[in-house]
């Protein structure tokens, strides 16, 4: 039981919104799939759902090609960005609506769509909201009911559009916990969209990082960010110092800081080196780096440092000796990670 | 200065008429009204009018709903025009709208003798009458629902469709509800001028008493009869209509109003 995506191609006249993806959800499985906005998220999808068509490219749920299968026939709930409640429906027949169009040999009889739909209601934790309209709930419970409409389908794929997208901060931090949870206990395998790294990082199983129409990295949250397979996901993943250097003979110069060589097999030429801004150590005097100022804000203390005529950030962990404002030192470059510019 | 002015000029040009019309139909007392409304013309005119209105009202609120979807939903070549083309009979004046008719299937028409040969009569005769006022009549609902249509975008209805519902079910369930106010606010209008439209239907009609004249046709013919009360009798019962037309656009501005002032 599983999602199989092969080299998915999708053009919308000159852009090009999917450029030979491929990735694989398992089942049971909370998959984040996180870029910036154009990088193809919502197309992929969207051609999941069915709702639109690919150029090139196989689907496979099951098993099951999705080639020839209406979005109707598909049985996978989508949430949308903004819930697309039907606004002339209360709570309630929004929820049963995917049990009230299904043919009259396979619908369950009215009795049992109310129960299931009260469950559906009550397990969402909005029992009482079932007569109210879309108007008169709030985002937060709209969402809830988007979400109770797409299960009540018992989908064998939940995608989640943005789902905290419309929501101001304090509800999407509860909400995202909540639904990790439900994830969980309903056995869901769930695909959701974000461009928001924390959602992405503190919810799912997995993170696939898009750009430009294909995935650049699918990894753990741990791993995506200790381990960034290219400069494009070490930056957008948490705060990034970026250094340009020069790689020769298997280890990376850098210039107007003389003594500093990081090993790398990195081929050789110009080159890019990125830091979290914990890594970088600082050295006793002598050195290239000039301290501007100190901030200590909470555990960590922030030292601003200008280096070869740039400004950049470092965090010091507590313990640490902390040189004086207006003093010069060294920097200590070798946790680097060098990658070809 | 420039609102009483506004003012003047509305109770010159739209209220006075509207009196005249009444003040005239009831100038000979209550009794001449209802006898110029016992006349058989003038109940074949008003029978006309309501088959007329009966026949393309529900075709147009169809096609037009119809025509709608396809404009509002799909992205295909030659959209653009295909939506100006709906607009064609509002920009084209009604007598060349009834003259087209009788250039297609009047007796020298085009298809004329070939609907001669086989006895079938168009122009000058019940089809012809419904040909000119669909015609003139067809933008009403398209141009009701498009603006409203684009506004709310096809998201519920992709919806609808990921939770296992067929094309007809989505447009029952989903797309029809949602359009609900702004459809009947396009018949009524669409409804509106199929009962009141004179030009075009002047063209195709061919004058025959009892038989061929709608209201608006039969008002003409009762007025160069010199029988004023009867002419404005009838006048009176389509200002009526149009009052009541009013009356009912104002409700339903209101309703779809609310509506929209509900989702923002």
């Amino acid at each position: 039981m599983n999602v199989e995506l092969r080299d998915l191609r999708k053009r919308f006249g000159t852009v090009t919104a999917l450029d030979g993806l491929n990735l694989t959800v398992a089942r049971g499985e909370f998959l984040a799939l996180l870029g910036p906005s154009g990088s193809g998220k919502t197309t992929l999808l969207r051609a999941l759902a069915g709702l639109d068509f690919l150029d090139a490219g196989s689907i496979t749920i099951n098993g099951r090609s999705m080639h020839d299968v209406l979005a109707r026939k598909r049985r996978i709930g989508l949430v949308f960005q903004h819930y697309a409640l039907f606004r002339h429906m209360t709570v309630a027949r929004n929820v049963a609506f995917g049990l009230e169009v299904q043919r009259r040999a396979e619908r369950p009889p009215k009795a049992t769509i109310r129960a299931r739909v009260q469950e559906l209601l009550d397990l969402m934790g909005i029992g009482e909201l079932a007569d109210r309209y879309p108007d008169q709930i709030s985002g937060g419970q709209r969402q809830r009911v988007a979400l109770a409409r797409a299960l009540a389908i018992e989908p064998s794929l939940l995608l989640l559009d943005e789902p905290f997208g419309a929501l101001d901060a304090k509800v999407r931090k509860n909400l995202r916990l909540w639904l990790r949870d439900l994830h969980d206990r309903m056995g869901l395998t769930s695909l959701f969209v974000t461009h928001d790294q924390a959602e992405a990082l503190e919810m799912a199983d997995r993170v696939a990082v898009l750009r430009n129409g294909r995935i650049e990295q699918v990894d753990t949250p741990d791993r995506l960010y200790a381990e960034p397979a290219n400069a494009f996901v070490h930056e957008f993943l948490g705060e990034s110092i970026r250094l340009d250097c020069i790689v020769a003979n298997g280890a990376a110069l850098f210039d107007g800081i003389p003594g500093t060589v990081v090993p790398t097999a990195c081929p050789a030429g110009p080159a890019i080196a990125l830091l979290r801004p914990h890594e970088i150590g600082l050295l006793p005097a002598p050195g290239p780096a000039r301290v501007d100022s100190l901030h200590a804000s909470g555990p960590m203390r922030r030292v601003r440092l200008t280096l070869t005529g740039r400004v950049l950030e470092v965090l010091l962990a507590e313990g640490t000796a902390a040189p004086a404002v207006g003093e010069t030192c060294g920097v200590d470059l070798s946790r680097a990670r060098i990658y070809p510019a | 200065m420039l609102i009483l002015l506004a003012l003047a000029a509305m109770t010159v040009l739209l209220v006075l008429p509207l009196a005249v019309i009444f003040t005239q139909a009831l100038s000979h007392g209550w009794d001449a009204v209802l006898n110029a409304l016992a006349e058989p013309d003038a109940r074949a005119a008003i029978r006309l009018t309501l088959i007329v209105a009966v026949i393309t009202v529900p075709l147009n609120a169809a096609c037009g709903t119809a025509a709608a979807c396809c404009l509002a939903r799909f992205q295909f070549p030659g959209r653009s025009l295909l939506t100006t083309l709906i607009e064609l009979p509002f920009s084209v004046s009604p007598v060349i709208s009834g003259l087209v008719w009788v250039l297609l299937f009047g007796a020298n028409g085009w298809f004329g003798s070939y609907l001669d040969r086989h006895d079938v009569r168009i122009i000058f005769a019940l089809p012809g009458l419904v040909l000119a006022t669909m015609f003139v009549t067809f933008p009403f609902v398209p141009r009701a629902l498009i603006p409203l249509m684009r506004e709310q975008g096809a998201v519920e209805e992709e919806a609808a469709l990921t939770l296992g519902a067929t094309g007809w079910q989505t447009f029952r369930r989903v797309t029809l509800p949602n359009i609900r106010w702004a459809l009947m606010y396009g018949v009524l209008l669409c409804n509106a001028r199929a009962m009141g439209e004179f030009g075009a239907v002047a063209v195709v009609s061919g004058h025959v008493r009892g038989q061929t004249l709608t209201m608006p046709l039969y008002v003409e013919a009762l007025f160069n009869d010199y029988d004023w009360v009867g002419a404005f009798t009838v006048a009176a019962l389509l200002s009526l209509l149009a009052l009541v037309t009013l009356a009912l656009k104002l409700l339903l501005e209101w309703r779809m109003g609310r509506g929209r002032s509900v989702l923002a």
